[in-house]
């Protein structure tokens, strides 16, 4: 028995519409709880207020919008290699998910850092690479959807997440050098959140987990659709042959 | 593959302006600039290496559509993937071809819109050379570009789309590299990034390319 | 001695199986003519076996480097004139001159003359002058008499024999009879892909999609 027999259509099939209802579940209950814990049983922060508890949100999107990435250049990778149809599909499934989760932390951003900075947009690194993911995102939606054959449009979409990756990951670099000194260092950094109180960072890994799960939920389902979609295909197909 | 490299340029001198077309288009970018920003020098000269940067990005971008879709049209390009030679060979050949028609005369001619925008004496120099340093790479990522959109019907947009955030890394130290040269800081980092960013995109961003063509081809 | 040997391939367009179990040999000094409607799948059996797309299933075993293609398309350069289109090639193709094959194309009063200025047929004899520049022994030829009148066929004709008789050897997909008696003739009818149900090969598009 190995994993890649969940690489199998009709198995990955079985098995997420088995797992769907739990991963909803806990991803309901995950989500729900943490932010209702976060938005009104923590205590406002001496500085910022309550401004501070847009954490809850931003934070969880901001990981999920480079996880997310991360997992499509794994399944691109799974598809490039091994031809299994069903992490392209994936792959496919997670972008749009991954680009709202870009958004979602971008505005958040703005918001929180409104009153915080007193600026909706700033250069800073942080932003400035969020912003270019997000474009990654964009292109890489485009290119799936401008391909008519579904194979073709795996291959070329699974490159271009190859390639994308190695300069997203530049930019990020290029983008901490080109904003040296301009800017006071007040950016977000997950370092500095290993140091706020339990009291904050307990729902606040809750919410991490809502996200996570909220993500797998939308990706079972798209998937599923995805898979459908296939099928439906191959059986119009199949009747133009006979 | 020299006859490769004869062939497209010679097709781009007939083509008529494959020479000026990206040269024209710079000129105009750098003329229009001043009309929205206003007159004044000095304002000029602090955003002088953005623009010229961003205006020999866009001057780039102009052409690649064309790099293999004729090609594609006409059959030459089912040809040459059957032909004796690399398809790796023939995308860098491509690539070399583009870079020759656009981003050399592009190097040659900066010094002179530098003139039009007011660029610090100090910059000039480092104008052509990250131009010289950076350009490779523009050609290069975007005949990888031009290879994932080459069999689409209007792949001119989403080329676009698809390239320039490939483009950012080398953007930003090319005209940091002029900013910090022009204002007499230390080069040495941007110059040592953006020579290589172009080494390693002209070394692999190729293999991509063929990959590509071989999927489109297919 | 055999120049292509084909063993029960299978070829898709497209993600689709459209031809199965197709099997034939072609030795030196032969040719095989494709038969059959259109959308049987000529096309993309000769892209296969040319190499620009992967088969289904199946082997394809020639000699390395002896095949030139030549596709619907031609792929010449509209502002270059016929000479230069065909030295381009004969020196991708690292042979020589390209004099003789102009000669025997019968395009010498056209070779200074820009390939966009030419007619439909006379390009195709261009497209085939590019084939003889090859140097290499087997053709594989997509609708090679597209666009040619009688005396352009008897003329094409003409040359694969010759090139027949000097030990080489053609694939093609025609429809026309060419009057080549040396060519066998494979109706891809039979070969047609059938559906899964009926106990044809599953393509690469619905992979374990049941």
């Amino acid at each position: 028995m190995s994993i890649w027999e969940y690489a199998n259509p009709k198995k990955f099939m079985q098995t997420s519409s088995w797992a769907l209802p739990w991963v909803t579940g806990l991803a309901v209950v995950a989500l729900f709880g943490g932010l209702i814990w976060g938005f009104f049983f923590t205590p406002d922060d001496y500085k910022q207020g309550s401004t501070v508890k847009i954490i809850y949100i931003h934070v969880p999107s901001a990981m999920m919008a480079i996880n997310i990435w991360v997992m499509m250049l794994v399944t691109s990778l799974i598809w490039l290699v091994r031809r299994h149809h069903v992490s392209a599909l994936a792959a496919k499934a997670a972008a749009p998910v991954g680009m709202v989760m870009t958004l979602i932390a971008l505005f958040t951003g703005a918001i929180w850092g409104q009153p915080m900075w007193g600026t909706w947009w700033e250069w800073d690194p942080r932003l400035t690479s969020f912003l270019i993911l997000f474009l990654f995102y964009l292109g890489y939606m485009a290119l799936w959807e401008a391909i008519d054959n579904p194979d073709t449009a795996a291959d070329l979409t699974g490159v271009l997440c190859l390639v994308g990756s190695v300069f997203a990951l530049l930019s990020r670099y290029a983008v901490n050098f080109w904003n040296q000194g301009l800017h006071q260092g007040a950016s977000l950094s997950l370092d500095e959140k290993e140091n706020v109180a339990d009291v904050f960072w307990y729902p606040l890994l809750l919410c991490i987990a809502g996200f996570i799960l909220l993500f797998v939920t939308l990706v079972l389902i798209r998937t599923r659709t995805e898979i459908r979609a296939r099928r439906l295909a191959a059986l119009e197909s199949r009747e133009r042959m006979a | 593959m020299i006859a490769l490299l004869i062939r497209d340029l010679r097709l781009a001198v007939r083509a008529g302006g494959g020479f000026g077309l990206g040269l024209a288009f710079f000129l105009i970018v750098t003329t229009l600039v001043p009309f929205g920003v206003g007159p004044e020098g000095g304002t000029l000269a602090r955003i002088a290496p953005g623009i010229l940067w961003v205006g020999a990005l866009l001057a780039c971008l102009l052409s690649l559509d064309r790099i293999f879709a004729l090609d594609f049209e006409d059959g030459s390009l089912d040809l040459l993937a059957t032909a004796p030679i690399p398809l790796e060979g023939v995308v860098t050949i491509k690539a070399l071809a583009h870079w020759i028609t656009t981003g050399l005369p592009l190097v040659l001619a900066a010094p002179v819109f530098g003139v039009l925008l007011h660029l610090p004496a100090a910059g000039y120099v480092w104008l052509v050379v990250s131009l010289a340093l950076g350009t490779p790479a523009l050609s290069v990522l975007g005949t990888f570009g031009a290879a994932l959109t080459v069999g689409l019907k209007r792949g001119g947009l989403l080329l676009s789309l698809l390239v320039l955030p490939l483009y950012v890394p080398t953007l930003i130290f090319g005209a940091e590299l002029v900013r910090r040269g022009a204002s007499g800081m230390q080069t040495d980092t941007a110059l040592l990034m953006l020579a290589g960013i172009t080494a390693a995109a002209v070394a692999l961003v190729p293999f991509a390319s063929a990959a590509a063509i071989r999927v489109n081809l297919r | 001695m055999n120049v292509l040997s084909v063993l029960d391939l299978a070829v898709s367009r497209g993600g689709q199986p459209v031809l199965e179990g197709v099997n034939f040999t072609l030795q030196s000094g032969r040719a095989l003519v494709l038969r059959g409607p259109n959308g049987i799948g000529k096309t993309t059996l000769l892209r296969t076996l040319a190499g620009l797309q992967p088969a289904l299933q199946g082997s394809i075993s020639a000699p390395p480097d002896s095949m030139a293609y030549a596709a619907h398309a031609d792929g010449l350069k509209a502002t270059l004139t016929v000479t230069e289109n065909l030295r381009f090639w004969a020196s991708i193709y690292g042979t020589g001159d390209v004099i003789p094959v102009l000669r025997a194309m019968n395009l010498d009063a056209l070779a200074g003359r820009a390939a966009m200025s030419l007619s439909a047929g006379q390009k195709r004899r261009l497209g085939l002058a590019r084939l003889l520049v090859t140097g290499r022994p087997f053709w594989v030829l997509d609708e090679p008499t597209v666009s040619l009148d009688a005396a352009s066929v008897a003329l094409f004709a003409a040359a694969v024999r010759k090139h027949l008789a000097a030990g080489g050897a053609a694939l093609m997909a025609t429809h026309i009879d060419l009057g080549i008696d040396e060519a066998e003739i494979l109706d891809l009818g039979p070969f047609k892909a059938r559906t899964p149900e009926a106990g044809g090969i599953v393509g690469g598009f619905d992979e374990a999609f049941t």
